[in-house]
């Protein structure tokens, strides 16, 4: 699924890296644990978040992911979101819950990571 | 301090990076720094990216449990040895610290996004050969090695 999709879909805020919306990804993982992003999450993943400091970029960092979803309203700092744009990630953010975004992304065709 | 044997032989480059653990929102700075390196250097990604989740999990370790340590990154032509070693608390159990999902983490850390207690199982499960030794209120050593 394109980034731009899943931007419309969530009814998301762009936060930075608009550039990349045309990005694709395959697959879909939801956590505030980043121990559990780090152990379960694959390449090509869109990461869904409530956590809000900067662990959260150093994870998608160290794991190549290149998307980021903030739920439930939250809006990172200015200084997590300029980590993210040495990586070239997009960050955007959402209104929805963590399970009312992943359902709406799921029921589009968007596949969760195998555990 | 070293508490592991360094095995030397065939190496290309060597890289250490202090990890403090007072500041839990730098913890991460030295696997970036790390990764970098790595990329530079042209190595394969799929290789890259175990390294740097391995050694993420490490330094976050280091930062949450233990009163400071070092990470050395010795670079060789047919693999990468890692070691990660802090002075602190050490590991009572080391098999029911390798456990998925025990954690000694306080609910401070659980807060911050770690403590789930895969950090062990994970790196264990990114390298080719893992080795981990501890003494109580002494030490913990993890060697870790990543053919290429």
């Amino acid at each position: 699924m394109k980034l731009k999709e899943i931007a419309e879909l969530l009814k998301c805020e762009i936060l930075i890296g608009e550039a990349y919306l045309e990005r694709e990804v395959k697959f879909a993982f939801g956590s505030d644990l980043m121990s559990d992003v780090l152990a379960y999450t694959e390449e090509d993943t869109v990461l869904l978040t409530g956590l809000c400091n900067n662990q959260v970029i150093r994870t998608a960092e160290m794991l190549d992911l290149k998307s980021v979803v903030f739920v439930r309203g939250k809006k990172p700092s200015e200084d997590i979101i300029e980590m993210a744009k040495e990586d070239d990630m997009l960050l955007m953010c959402t209104d929805y819950s963590l399970y009312a975004a992943s359902g709406i992304l799921y029921s589009h065709g968007l596949e969760g990571t195998e555990i | 301090m070293y508490r592991l044997q360094r095995d030397e032989s065939d190496l290309a480059m060597m890289k250490a990076f202090e990890v403090s653990n007072e500041d839990f929102s730098s913890a991460g700075t030295a696997s970036s720094k790390i990764k970098k390196i790595l990329r530079q250097i042209g190595m394969d990604a799929g290789v890259i990216r175990r390294i740097a989740i391995a050694t993420y999990e490490a330094e976050i370790n280091v930062a949450i449990h233990s009163n400071g340590g070092h990470i050395e990154v010795y670079i060789k032509s047919d693999k990468v040895d890692i070691y990660v070693e802090d002075t602190g608390p050490g590991i009572a159990d080391i098999n029911l610290a390798m456990q998925k999902g025990y954690s000694t983490a306080t609910k401070e850390i659980r807060e911050l996004g770690f403590g789930a207690g895969m950090g062990l199982p994970n790196m264990e499960k990114c390298c080719d050969d893992f080795y981990i030794e501890s003494v109580v209120d002494e030490y913990t050593a993890i060697k870790m090695t990543f053919n290429l």
